[in-house]
């Protein structure tokens, strides 16, 4: 993809990924998000005097789940390495990560990107520990260091992005598969992902890569679109006026929509990486690999192809369901309790979602669940109820919960199938509306739409349309 | 009962068992004997009086309701680097002046689990950088031998504390000889237990890869007696060795003989400059062990003579990184300053001696960028071609003897404005720690002066059964262990 013609971008991401582990990566502490600052610690995650780390298998477990989720090579001897910088949220002022032998090694992510399908490779995944929350006010700095020590793995990508939106896909299909995995919960939020970006621009046709600027530390899919196209187009402009591009490490200001310089190559840390000598090596063996691999999960691309072949859903229907492990979930529960595939994923993208959008809660947060949902589609399809009672029972479901039976019933949601009911509100409709009785009697079928619209009315919702038609011609042919 | 400070772990033990004494009248013997000649030793850095007495009235009691066991209720001196909830632990550095230890150090815990009283810290070289302990932030250390004299370092506290009687045993820390050379200095037996074989969990690392905690006693009996008891895989230390604990002390027999076993001589640890007495002694004691039915053979350790600039080169990487925890933020000095990077500074600045300061700036060259292949890489690959050496030797015997220093100890300032001297003095002992092999020291011998020198016996990994069984024939059969230095 060029610019102008004249310029392609190429765009790399190292996203930082804190995984689901109970504890922490190097000792036993509570990996908890939301604890009063400094209550999960000990002398190991606090850089004490004689402290060692100890590897927490979890972690490695889901790290090498995560490589194969994402087709890499799960490296059988890998090693630890102390990165060494001074800063207050690095209790050792050091951390324990991988240099040259990482866990995992290349990968590649297939998404689609604006109905175009990509592979983006990856480099490697490697597993370190994260840092101390730091916070600065005007009264100092205060450090919390229940979030030090916790496990955070590192995906890189290679350069192999051209654009803002190729980002974004990547990001967004990596949030889910690793959301699919249970590898974390990517809540971003809580800073479970972020990402620095690493941005170059060349020429159409050159291969060497331009000077790259690294914006570091973005959480948000949307700033990184927006760094990534400011970027571009700063470094563009800066060649363009004859200028050089200069290596650095920028920050994102996300209320200007701007980055800004934060420090170049000349003073970038020598971070001194040996092998860090209180941890053996790992060995992972083929039979652990193979056992991890027949443990993995349904990723959302194949759950979406399921939704299709299985379910025969369309594939809209499939993309949309899957795009939230969450969702999918709910959907794949109720789909256990029920054969009315299609019209559960109507509700899941119709009144379910609004619902979602008006409450301002996620669908596993109501009360509403899939059971009752699949019991709704029985419901409909049985012919007990009709749609806007459907709907309106969701809605009951979603915000108080209960029988959908028993609120049917007590509610008097069913829809009316007696003939005699039916039949006295077509007399009625007839006798009532002259006009419409004698269009269709002049041969203009649809007007029997408006003595539709009067029974339902009358019968307040509930009787049932395709019954009513055929009374109503009953009535009207003879 | 009188002078029970000056007696062993097994013969206290015996008189436990017997009710023949109580801990705390050897605690109160040791305290006495503190009293009495460490205003002068300067061994100890902190003693607490109150806990020690309170230790020993508990051992006393657990004893007297049944419970066993040969270190319950024995008074031992910490080398003050190893972790002892709620005691200092200052690695005699000004940085962690005040610093209370919040946890056990695994060794000092299944101490601890086994009744031992821990009755006071001992000086050492700041962060057990050093051979001399002149580096100590607090005290120099005197030989009890002669006060004029270092006793030796980096636990000089430890071995002064025991050869002065002012302790039954002490722990102290090996890195690349701290134990050997101190026990050699003062006339104590100390071991370098080889390199996983006790947990490293609660020492203040000095250099990851090298550190072990061992015993400085007055016997090879006591110090198997601490081995066992602190010996073992522990699950909060990863290079930590899963292998069954020996009975260490119950295989040392009493025929003394040492039939069928081959002792190596390297003829590379004879070096240049050697002190005559020392060499005439060392080969005293291997005709001895000769006498004893060793058969000596020859072997060569041809890249021990690298092992000096190997171990300064990988000590020091190791000892920039794990001393840069030492920041002002969470406990230890604190130096304010207009931001972080200024705090850090003026915190370290003060806080670490000269000592420490060149070492680290030393670990952080050798690991910068550019620097790193030259230095650490090829170091650590030197490191290797030093252990497969020793593999090779100990295909020909099953011990191997060699000084333990070049000369008996030298006097209080002579060395310390030649650091590299000082260095050098380490050459016969680092090849041991870059190896990851085990070493004892044990008496053999006194110079003319009247100053102690030591015999190093060497085994392979986890091959401690062999040194201590050589060592302890050797001990039995000779005196120089029962010597004690006079106190006017």
């Amino acid at each position: 993809m060029s610019i102008n013609g004249k310029y392609e971008a190429c765009i790399g991401l190292e996203t930082h990924v804190m995984q689901k582990t109970q504890t922490k990566m190097f000792c036993g502490c509570k990996h908890e998000y939301g604890a009063a600052p400094n209550t999960n610690v000990c002398p190991v995650c606090l850089g004490y005097p004689g402290a060692l780390p100890v590897l927490n298998a979890k972690a490695i477990e889901l790290c090498c789940k995560a490589g194969l989720l994402l087709g890499c090579k799960i490296n059988p001897h890998s090693k630890w390495d102390r990165k060494n910088y001074f800063y207050p949220d690095m209790s050792k002022n050091y951390q324990i990560t991988q240099a040259d032998q990482p866990l995992c090694l290349g990968g590649q992510i297939v998404t689609e990107v604006n109905g175009e399908q990509k592979t983006f490779t990856l480099e490697r995944i490697h597993q370190e520990e994260n840092a101390a929350k730091n916070t600065h006010d005007k009264a100092g700095s205060l450090v919390d260091y229940n979030r030090a020590g916790t496990a955070l793995m590192e995906i890189v990508s290679t350069p192999c992005m051209h654009s803002a939106d190729d980002a974004f896909a990547y990001i967004q299909a990596l949030k889910l598969i690793m959301e699919y995995g249970g590898i974390s919960d990517c809540d971003l939020e809580k800073g479970h992902m972020r990402s620095d970006v690493n941005v170059s621009v060349r020429p159409v046709g050159q291969e060497k890569l331009g000077a790259k600027v690294e914006i570091k530390n973005m959480n948000s899919p949307s700033f990184i679109v927006e760094a990534i196209k400011y970027e571009i187009e700063r470094q563009i402009e800066v060649i363009e006026n004859g200028g050089k591009v200069v290596q650095e490490t920028r920050g994102y200001d996300s209320d200007r929509g701007e980055t800004f310089s934060q420090r170049t190559k000349e003073d970038a840390h020598d971070y001194r990486y040996f092998p860090e000598p209180d941890l053996l090596p790992v060995e992972i063996s083929g039979s652990q690999i193979a056992q991890w691999k027949s443990e993995l999960p349904e990723l959302p691309v194949q759950r979406r192809e399921r939704y299709v072949k299985e379910l025969g859903l369309p594939d809209y229907d499939a993309k949309v369901l899957t795009a939230e492990k969450s969702i999918s979930d709910f959907f794949d529960a109720a789909c256990k309790k029920t054969k009315q595939y299609k019209l559960v994923s109507n509700y899941m993208m119709g009144k379910v979602a609004s619902l979602v959008t008006e409450k301002g809660i996620r669908v596993v947060e109501s009360k509403l669940t899939p059971e009752a949902l699949a019991q709704v589609a029985d419901l409909v399809s049985g012919g007990t109820i009709g749609s806007s009672a459907a709907n309106e029972l969701i809605e009951i479901l979603f915000t108080a919960g209960g029988d959908p039976k028993v609120i049917v019933e007590a509610k008097g949601m069913a829809q009316v199938n007696d003939d005699s009911a039916l039949e006295k509100w077509a007399e009625e409709a007839i006798a009532g509306n002259a006009k419409a009785v004698a269009d269709y009697k002049a041969g203009n079928p649809a007007s029997i739409n408006s003595l539709m619209g009067y029974v339902m009315k009358q019968s307040k919702g509930k009787a049932n349309p395709p019954a009513v038609i055929a009374m109503l011609k009953k009535k009207l042919d003879t | 009962m009188a002078n029970l400070n000056t007696k062993t772990i097994s013969e206290l033990s015996d008189l436990l068992e017997q009710g023949k004494c109580t801990s705390v009248e050897i605690v109160n013997d040791v305290l006495a004997a503190i009293d009495a000649r460490d205003g002068k030793i300067n061994a100890y850095l902190t003693i607490d009086r109150t806990s020690a007495l309170a230790q020993a009235e508990a051992a006393d009691k657990a004893r007297a309701a049944g419970k066993k066991g040969a270190l319950l209720g024995i008074p031992l001196a910490i080398k003050d680097l190893l972790n002892v909830k709620g005691q200092p632990c200052t690695c005699s550095s000004k940085i962690l002046e005040g610093y209370t230890a919040p946890y056990d150090a695994t060794a000092i815990a299944k101490l601890r689990e086994a009744g031992a009283v821990f009755l006071g810290r001992v000086n050492m070289d700041e962060f057990a950088m050093g051979s001399s302990t002149e580096s100590s932030a607090f005290k120099k250390t005197r030989n009890p031998w002669n006060t004029d004299h270092v006793p030796g370092g980096s636990s000089g506290g430890s071995a002064a504390s025991v050869a002065a009687d002012e302790a039954v045993a002490a722990l102290g820390s090996d890195t690349g000889g701290s134990i050997r050379q101190p026990a050699a200095f003062c006339g104590c037996v100390g071991l370098k237990p080889t390199y996983g074989m006790i947990s490293r969990y609660g020492l203040t690392a000095f250099a990851s890869s090298l550190d072990q905690i061992g015993p400085i006693t007055k016997t090879v009996e006591d110090s198997a007696i601490l081995l066992e008891a602190m010996a073992g895989k522990d699950e909060m230390d990863s290079t930590s060795i899963d292998l069954s604990v020996p009975d260490f002390a119950k295989d040392l027999t009493d025929d003394h003989s040492l039939k069928g076993m081959k002792l190596g001589l390297p003829k590379e640890y004879f070096v240049e400059g050697m002190d005559s007495e020392v060499e005439k002694a060392v080969r005293d004691a291997v005709e001895h062990c000769k006498k004893l039915g060793a058969e000596i053979v020859q072997v060569s350790l041809p890249h021990s003579k690298y092992a000096i600039a190997v171990y300064y080169i990988i000590a020091t990487a190791e000892a920039s990184a794990n001393l840069a925890r030492f920041d002002g933020i969470r406990y230890g000095l604190r130096k304010d300053g207009a931001d972080p990077i200024e705090l850090y500074g003026k915190t370290r600045a003060a806080g670490f001696g000269p000592e420490v300061k060149r070492r680290i700036i030393l670990g952080t060259y050798v690991l910068s960028s550019g620097y790193y292949d030259a230095y650490y890489l090829r170091a650590q690959k030197v490191r290797t071609l030093i252990r497969n050496d020793f593999v090779e030797a100990f295909k020909q015997c099953d011990a191997i003897l060699a000084p333990v220093t070049p000369t008996p100890a030298y006097k209080i300032g002579e060395k310390t404005n030649d650091p590299l001297k000082m260095y050098l003095d380490d050459i016969l002992t680092t090849p041991v720690n870059l190896a990851g092999i085990c070493g004892l020291s044990v008496p053999c011998g006194f110079s003319k002066a009247g100053l102690p020198i030591g015999l190093q016996i060497l085994g392979d990994s986890f091959k401690e059964v062999n040194i201590l069984k050589v060592g302890h024939a050797y001990e039995q059969t000779t005196t120089w262990h029962k010597q004690r230095p006079e106190f006017s």
